[in-house]
């Protein structure tokens, strides 16, 4: 690959995130997603002529609780500002958003890529309303003959979050951004649901010269909204932009769109036909003031954010691997506190939370929000393992009746007898019993053949139907064979 | 004649039952079907609704019901504030068509006190302009004088008042326009505070100067009509929360002791000798009634203009940016959505707003913001340090409301000689003062308005002052020579 020999990428991502109230921004219209088209509005989001917006207090207290969870400076004063452009999904043809003073600036997220840590800045993050959305009647907007506009996202809240150009490679943006959503997640900031386009991302990259130090010129690619799309974008543009300077020529300055269907980037607008935004004050909303209480009230609302949680983890002996696949989801993470609560053994809790538990409930296309095996449940089973009652092996079935049931891994298994045949001299009338019935493995175990020992074992478990300990068994059979 | 009468006399007709409230409305309106073909105030008229509202208030009067202040008295609404199913123009053909779906907070408030509505008023375009010819639809004639203008924008409210169409009538006042005709019209016209009266359905001009309020006869009427619409809107987040007073209240005639400001700026090049004569007068009658008069300074006074013509240029830019005739109001026809845009705004809007638009798109863009935005925000916080200063010696400051008496229809076509109307009004905005402009006196036949300002909230004082000069002056009694011949 030309790029990666000779170029150095310098990459910095704007992320919007949907805020997780129940009302818009500046009205109190539903911020539910879907609805029949054009049903949760009013003026206001209309933009009616004479309405007025009146901010939603929530949306601050979330943007304040985002700002302390990547650990901005919240700002004492901050202002709405009219961000003006003509666009057609909005409806009063200016943004209220805000410019010069955000309401979070100058913080940071850690970051681990190939075991090496990485501080990525975060420059400030700011609220605004979300626009519309264009329907056509055809499958583009050029093939179309007609286009309406759904108003039912506008005014929904936006957190715009821009970072430092600090990335320097993908490995290195996709780790941010999953971090990034993993914490609006947690904190509950957003529902970040990016298939529902809750969470968006526009790319800005750049190459230059390894070891040199000034930027090259940069693109920025709008409206991503999965993170392999993040990828498949920054490997096209990357490339595209090491031919362009491998050949002499130059990276002009643009807004570029992706092509998911195509995989590729796509021009949209240059830097000569950019927008003037003109912003200024907004006059219909007043400054806002944050006193120092209000940010120390959310600070203290604030629950574990993912790092700290995965540091928790490791402290029980988890794996750095088991602690990210466990922190990555929230629901899981959460599923897995709740259990490890009434086990203590986060290895044991973390294979089955990550293996038969999640398959079960991937299979059956469910999720930890909604699983049907409650964390007491699954602890209690494991503690029964633990204990000796029953194997790992009848472990997976209890799983299975508890998630197909709902009953208490104890009642089940007393229902079905399954609990393990540990008893020495119950177990010792078995044996005798299949050492009879097998004279041959005997023999062939007494010549030397260890091989026969697994055979003979098998047969106590068949005829056990599995619930002899095997352990005990083992050793059972080595003693009566030795004698 | 019920026309002539004041709100707290027609409410009396209708409580001791000497005429219902469907007479009483029909009356007016068969008075606005004579008048109005001259005065050309009203944009539209609501008859049906009127008489039905009307009828329902006879309803309670004969079910022994006690009826508010303005509770069956009629009034009119200018056309820049929203009336749920009733045309609201903003006096553009770019709104033209446009029935918004809801009411404007003082249009809720005023329904909930009862009145009823005859109708919607003229204006300039978008309330840009000092003389109501800059309507997209026709100019307005001043009663008492057909061919001179009535002032601007509210010139349609002050109008139809001054010809007692209407007992009062709603306007807004961004630079002045509430005051402005008032004075021309001989009526009496109160900006509240900025935040006083909610803004909320106010179709916006300049959304940090705008402010709605009341045109009557005398000042009583006007502290009545206040009492209705004032007071805190969770709707509106400029709405200030406030402990609304009784302003009926403050009519007591008595301003002994009462400091008043005369600010030597407001005296200076450009007003008219004969206005300057008919406020020196009036000042002498506060002076006579007991008011200590004090000569003051408003230095930054002559930079409020500029400051002015930047900062509404540049908020309207931005608040007409939405009429594209996409979604309400006129839409041109044209082969693309680019070219319909631009053929709806250029058909759809005056010179007048289109100059602003241009002036404050200029204003706001990037390279000249700070030379030109930044600055006249910088200007308007002098300004208002400069009234706060005076207002810790007086109560009250007294100005002539206008340099001029109301002039010729079509005498003004340079924009920058039109401005020049709106100088003693405009820094009253800047700073989100009240003021008040009643009648003062006559030059030449036609009316001059004095302007009293004063401190935040104190609307009270304003109408004590003006209530005073009234009740010891009979300007307000008289009446427009065309009032005789319609009747
Ligand atoms: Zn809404």
């Amino acid at each position: 690959m030309s790029f990666t020999d000779k170029y150095e990428m310098v990459c910095g991502v704007e992320t919007h995130v949907e805020m997780a109230t129940k009302t818009k921004i500046f009205c109190g219209c539903s911020t539910e997603f879907g609805g029949e088209q054009n049903t949760h509005v009013c003026p206001v989001c209309l933009g009616l002529p004479g309405v007025l917006p009146v901010l939603n207090k929530e949306v601050v207290n979330l943007a304040i609780k985002a700002g302390l969870a990547l650990n901005c400076e919240i700002a004492e004063f901050s202002k709405f500002d009219r961000k003006n452009y003509f666009y057609p999904d909005l409806t009063k043809n200016y943004q209220t958003s805000q410019y010069d003073l955000p309401i979070c600036k100058n913080g940071w997220l850690d970051v681990t890529v190939n075991r090496a840590n990485k501080r990525i800045g975060i420059t400030r993050a700011h609220m605004e309303e979300d626009a519309g959305k264009l329907v056509h009647s055809g499958e583009t907007i050029m093939t179309s003959s007609s286009s309406g506009v759904d108003y039912n996202r506008t005014g929904v809240p936006l957190l715009e979050i821009v970072s430092e150009p600090d990335m320097r490679s993908i490995d290195e943006v996709l780790a941010y951004l999953e971090q990034l959503v993993q914490i609006m997640d947690y904190a509950g900031i957003s529902d970040c649901k990016l298939e529902q386009g809750s969470v968006r991302f526009d790319i800005n990259v750049s190459l230059r010269l390894k070891g040199t130090e000034q930027f090259g010129i940069r693109t920025e690619t709008k409206n991503l909204n999965s993170f392999s799309s993040v990828r498949r974008c920054l490997e096209y543009e990357t490339e595209r932009q090491a031919e362009a300077l491998d050949d002499g020529g130059e990276i002009i300055q643009e807004t570029r769109t992706w092509d998911e269907g195509r995989g590729m980037t796509l021009s949209l607008r240059s830097k000569e036909e950019a927008h003037d935004y003109r912003y200024f004050p907004e006059p219909d909303l007043m400054p806002l003031v944050i006193d120092r209480d209000w940010v120390e009230r959310i600070r203290a609302s604030l629950p574990e954010l993912p790092a700290a949680k995965k540091a928790r983890l490791q402290s029980h002996g988890l794996s750095e691997y088991d602690a990210g696949v466990i922190t990555a989801a929230r629901a899981m993470a959460a599923f897995f506190d709740q259990a490890l609560a009434r086990i203590d053994d986060a290895k044991l809790l973390a294979n089955w939370v990550m293996g038969d538990l999640s398959g079960l409930l991937k299979t059956n296309g469910r999720s930890f929000e909604d699983s049907p095996v409650s964390p007491e449940q699954l602890a209690g089973m494991l503690t029964l393992i633990k204990k000796g009652d029953i194997s790992g092996k009848i472990g997976k079935n209890v799983l299975e009746e508890i998630y197909n049931t709902g009953k208490d891994p104890e009642t089940i298994i007393k229902e079905k007898g399954l609990v393990q045949i540990s008893d020495e001299s119950e177990l010792g009338i078995i044996v005798d019993g299949i050492l009879t019935a097998n004279e041959k493995s005997v023999a062939d175990y007494q010549a030397g053949k260890e091989s026969a020992l697994g055979f003979l074992v098998g047969q106590v478990m068949k005829a056990t139907k599995g619930q002899a300990n095997p352990g005990l068994v083992n050793k059972l059979l080595k003693e009566k064979l030795a004698q | 004649m019920t026309i002539f009468k004041s709100l707290e006399e027609l409410h009396h007709m209708l409580v001791n039952k000497e005429i219902s409230c469907v007479e009483l409305t029909r009356s007016y309106l068969d008075y606005i079907d004579s008048a109005d073909s001259q005065v050309k105030a009203f944009l539209t008229v609501t008859a049906d609704s009127a008489l039905m509202k009307a009828a329902k208030v006879d309803k309670k009067i004969a079910g022994g019901e006690s009826l508010g202040p303005l509770e069956g008295l009629p009034m009119a609404m200018k056309d820049n504030m929203c009336t749920e199913g009733i045309p609201t123009t903003c006096g553009s053909r770019i709104l033209k068509n446009f029935n918004p779906p809801y009411d404007a907070t003082v249009t809720e408030r005023l329904k909930a006190a009862g009145a009823v509505l005859l109708g919607k008023l003229n204006m300039d375009e978008f309330a840009m302009g000092s003389s109501t010819e800059n309507s997209g639809f026709h100019p307005t004639a001043n009663p008492w004088d057909l061919e001179r203008v009535p002032g601007g924008s509210s010139g349609g409210s002050a109008a139809c008042v001054a010809a007692r169409e209407v007992p009062f009538a709603l306007g807004s006042d961004t630079g002045g326009s509430i005051r402005q005709p008032a004075a021309f019209c001989g009526v009496v016209g109160l900006k509240p505070t900025y935040g006083a009266v909610s803004r909320y359905g106010l179709v916006a001009f300049a959304s940090s100067l705008d402010q709605i309020g009341p045109l009557t006869t005398n000042v009583r009427d006007n502290a009545l009509v206040l009492n209705a619409i004032a007071g805190h809107d969770p709707k509106d987040s400029t709405s200030v929360p406030f402990v609304k007073p009784d302003y009926t209240q403050f009519l007591e005639n008595n301003v002994k002791g009462l400091k008043i400001g005369i600010p030597d700026e407001y005296f200076a090049s450009g007003l008219n000798p004969d206005v300057a004569e008919v406020i020196q007068k009036a000042i002498r009658t506060f002076e006579s009634l007991g008011a200590e008069i004090e000569r003051c300074s408003l230095p930054h006074t002559e930079f409020a203009m500029p400051a002015y013509y930047i900062i509404a240029p540049a908020e309207c830019s931005s608040n007409l940016a939405r009429y594209d005739g996409v979604r309400y109001g006129y839409r041109a026809e044209a082969d693309d959505m680019i070219e319909m845009f631009k053929k709806t705004r250029e058909k759809g809007f005056g010179q007048e707003v289109k100059r602003r638009i241009m002036l404050g798109t200029y204003a706001l863009s990037s390279g000249y913001y700070d030379a030109y935005y930044l600055k006249a925000q910088k200007v308007r916080t002098l300004i208002k340090q400069d009234f706060d200063r005076a207002f810790e010696k007086y109560d009250v400051l007294l100005s002539p409301t206008a340099p001029t008496t109301a002039y010729k229809i079509g005498e003004k076509s340079d924009p920058l000689a039109m401005y020049m109307g709106d100088v003693y009004t405009i820094p009253v905005n800047l700073a989100g003062l009240p003021a008040i402009s009643a009648p003062a006196g006559f030059v030449g036949g036609m009316p001059v308005g004095m302007q009293l300002i004063s401190k935040h909230f104190e609307e009270g004082t304003l109408y004590k002052a003006a209530y005073a000069f009234e009740q010891n002056t009979e300007y307000h009694l008289q009446m427009p020579a065309l009032l005789k011949e319609v009747r």
